[in-house]
């Protein structure tokens, strides 16, 4: 796409390329929808789907080939603003964004407003402290900065580490989304998944590393936003006649909502009366299970009594007058099932007592903090915990944001500085549009299941709920508890990435959208993945192998090392994710902590003090990543230590303390060690000024 | 390279300005966030506390960075410290 033209030239073909290509996109799906319309079967269309987006990505990575270090690293720095800013959305926001977000807003409420907030303001710190000053730098990689900041091999070996930690973990989080998405919409297993959307992620960055990146990434920002949109929009005017879900969703939608979450509480109205007699049923299973659970301590021949118990009470059933044979076979049923072992009882009845959670009034979806306790003291005690642990969850994200080195990296494919601002703006505008209409597309979800679902009839169940419940039970799990053959809320469970992907049946759209809804899942996981991909790999190859390693390794072979790490983290890290490792939120939650920890105060001290130094910046870094590393691996009960929390900070929120460790760090190192160089200081001058005279050139192009 | 008074000036309007948005911005985060509660008794396209935190702060954020790049657009010409036309 490059060739010997002006920059506004170029931006002008950018324009024309990609409102064709957008053109060329829309034609597509029209013409898919007729296939549908012509009768090809629904599994066919999930393929094309899937295939021709990956073939368009690798297209795109085709043609843009390169061998070229300054185009490889950072896309010849000649990428308009606009563009950078649908790159950086596409590389910002992730498969958690796309499809996880509207469903954790649907399932907390206010509450999970923290990530909405978090994964937006970031952008103001990236735009005020950071961007402008990392273009004028304008290197190659973040480690890069820090190298040249302060000095020496460590504090850019410290950042490398830093770097692939948060990255890596970040990118398991990518690769598992692609293998879900695949394997649900084209019935591919889950492994396999992985390795196709892999084969998409890899073709592109391979050839032309961020210059392929960059052009795909705008190519799949399209993609998702026209997916997230035509869905929620539809929904809107369905349910209220209003074209602008992000309007109709707070002025006729939540108000409904707000009116019935009062009544499924109030025991006095009938569907209040409704939900509390399904409530006491799982209050009382609650009860059983806590019962035989409390009996299993006792002694192994608990378990035999209570079999036998069951086994008399086919007995009796039988010996009645008049047998009710229904009853028999749920008795015999209920003897056959009777957990063979101690280990399997204990765990089929602390299943049972967890239906306790299931008898919880509903949840208040516009209340802040809303929590339970026994007393009003003990309510007052969790409410003031709930709110400190969303205050802290989003300044972790937000800080997060302003060090993931991924994001980072985009400022340095800008022309120029004053481009590096303005595309902050587009950047935030861009995912501003995803993320101010997910707050509305769970409010209008909500109001369809509250006002539609309940009070239905368990013999005529709307399409999307028998749909969704045949084929996944995690997403939609839906039981008559009361028998009385009527919906009632507390009978139904959803997960959260259920709301993304059933809006299209829920509008009642045909399948050709939901296919477009995962295709576009697909490109935001992908264009995620590409980035973190490209970041590991340049750690390795330009400030690992070349900064330190073979400082005169020809242009060719740097190139060829990075590509061929590509490849070796890109396996590994699929390899990771086919064997499912623990709780995706919380890895992208971790992975914001320690970014947060480990860069952000060494890069804003780096700015914005002239005394911060070498080793400022080493204790800073090293202290920061771990406290942080050390607070989640004692709190997080996957390493299983468990200890206490301090001041009840949850662990994915460990940067509350890493953060300022790491400030502290660089400050008492800095001032016990003596003041950086001249050439040091001067470097400092000359990011904070667009252009000086007599300048000194840092872009080693 | 030697910095001016000129220089030092505009490095302090912009740590001023800087300085005032990033205060715009906590209060559009945390001071909104605090009191959630209590402007969720307001009544302002829905309840005001969640109306913020799903969407006025960030139309905020938003703006502030659009302010941002506007300001320090002019402050660099007005300094002579801006970039020379791209080729």
């Amino acid at each position: 796409m490059a060739g010997q033209i002006t920059q506004s030239q170029f931006a002008a073909n950018l324009k024309k390329y990609y409102t064709f290509y957008t053109g060329g996109f829309i034609t597509f799906v029209i013409i898919v929808g007729i296939l549908e319309q012509l009768g090809v079967p629904v599994k066919i269309l999930g393929y094309i789907f899937l295939f021709a987006t990956i073939a368009l990505y690798a297209g795109i990575g085709f043609m843009s080939k390169t061998s070229e270090v300054g185009e490889y690293y950072v896309a010849g720095r000649r990428v308009p603003a606009l563009f950078n800013g649908m790159a950086t959305g596409a590389d910002w926001m992730s498969a958690a964004s796309f499809i996880g977000m509207a469903g954790t807003l649907y399932l907390s409420g206010y509450d999970g407003l923290a990530f909405v907030l978090g994964w937006t303001g970031g952008y103001c710190l990236v735009a005020i402290l950071l961007a402008p000053y990392l273009r004028k730098f304008g290197q190659f990689t973040i480690p890069d900065f820090l190298g040249a900041r302060f000095g020496g091999h460590l504090p850019r070996f410290i950042g490398v580490v830093a770097a692939i930690v948060c990255s890596f973990t970040y990118v398991i989080a990518q690769i598992y989304g692609v293998g879900i998405i695949t394997s649900r919409f084209t019935g591919l297993e889950f492994q396999v998944g992985v390795f196709v959307g892999l084969a998409g992620i890899l073709v592109c960055s391979f050839l032309g590393g961020m210059k392929a990146v960059t052009w795909t990434q705008v190519a799949q920002y399209i993609i998702l936003i026209v997916a997230y949109m035509i869905p929620v929009v539809w929904l809107s005017v369905k349910h209220t006649g209003i074209p602008i879900p992000q309007i109709s969703a707070y002025t006729s939608a939540l108000p409904k909502v707000t009116a019935l979450e009062a009544e499924f509480n109030d025991k006095a109205t009938p569907k209040g009366a409704k939900e509390e007699e399904v409530r006491a049923i799982f209050r009382a299973r609650a009860a059983e299970g806590d019962r035989k659970l409390k009996g299993l301590e006792s002694g192994p021949a608990f378990l035999t009594q209570e079999k036998e118990k069951l086994v008399a009470k086919v007995a009796e059933l039988k010996a009645a007058a008049t047998p009710d044979a229904k009853a028999i076979e749920a008795a015999e049923k209920a003897v056959k099932d009777f957990p063979a072992d101690a280990a399997a009882a204990k765990k089929a009845w602390t299943a049972e007592k967890g239906a306790g959670a299931r008898a919880a009034p509903v949840k208040r979806h516009a209340e802040a903090f809303g929590v339970g306790g026994k007393t009003p003291e003990e309510v007052e005690k969790n409410r003031s915990i709930a709110k400190k642990n969303f205050l802290v969850l989003i300044a972790c994200l937000m800080i997060g944001t302003a060090a993931l080195p991924h994001i980072l990296m985009r400022y340095y494919t800008t022309p120029s500085v004053h481009e590096a601002r303005v595309s902050v703006f587009w950047g935030l505008f861009f995912i501003f549009l995803l993320y101010f209409t997910a707050p509305a597309l769970a409010i209008l979800a909500k109001y369809e299941v509250y006002s539609n679902l309940v009070g239905s009839s368990f013999s005529a169940l709307p399409a999307w709920v028998s749909n969704w419940s045949t084929v996944d039970k995690t997403l939609m799990n839906i039981a008559d508890i009361n028998k009385d053959g009527i919906v009632q809320l507390a009978e139904v469970v959803i997960g959260g990435d259920l709301i993304v992907l059933a809006t299209p049946e829920i509008a009642g759209l045909p399948y050709v959208i939901s296919g477009l809804v995962a295709a576009g899942g697909l490109a935001a996981a992908l264009s995620t993945a590409d980035g973190l991909l490209l970041t590991i790999a340049n750690a390795m190859s330009h400030d690992l192998y070349y900064k330190m390693i073979d400082p005169n390794a020809s242009t060719v072979r740097r190139i060829a090392v990075s590509k061929g790490l590509l490849l070796v983290v890109a396996l590994t890290a699929a390899y990771v994710t086919s064997l499912k490792p623990g709780d995706i939120l919380f890895l992208v939650g971790a992975a914001f902590s320690l970014a947060a920890s480990g860069f952000f105060p060494a890069l804003v001290c780096g700015v914005f003090w002239k005394g911060a130094n070498y080793l400022g910046a080493v204790l800073g870094m090293s202290l920061g990543l771990g406290v942080c590393a050390y607070y989640m691996y004692m709190t997080y009960p996957f390493f299983g230590v468990n200890a206490p929390k301090w001041w009840d900070i949850n662990p994915i929120s460990a940067g509350t303390f890493g953060i300022p460790a790491g400030f502290l760090g660089i400050i008492i190192g800095s001032l016990i060690s003596p003041a950086p160089s001249k050439e040091i200081q001067d470097l400092v001058d000359h990011v904070r000024y667009p252009n000086l005279e007599g300048d000194i050139d840092t872009k080693g192009v | 390279m030697q910095l001016t008074e000129k220089h030092k000036q505009y490095w302090n309007i912009n740590l001023k300005i800087s300085t005032v948005l990033l205060v715009l911005w906590f209060v559009a985060t945390f001071v909104m966030g605090w009191f959630a509660r209590e402007l969720n008794e307001i009544n302002f396209i829905g309840p005001l506390g969640f109306y913020m935190s799903a969407q006025g702060s960030l139309i905020i954020y938003v703006a502030i960075i659009w302010y941002y790049a506007h300001y320090m657009n002019n402050l660099d010409k007005e300094y002579g410290v801006h970039e020379g036309e791209l080729d």
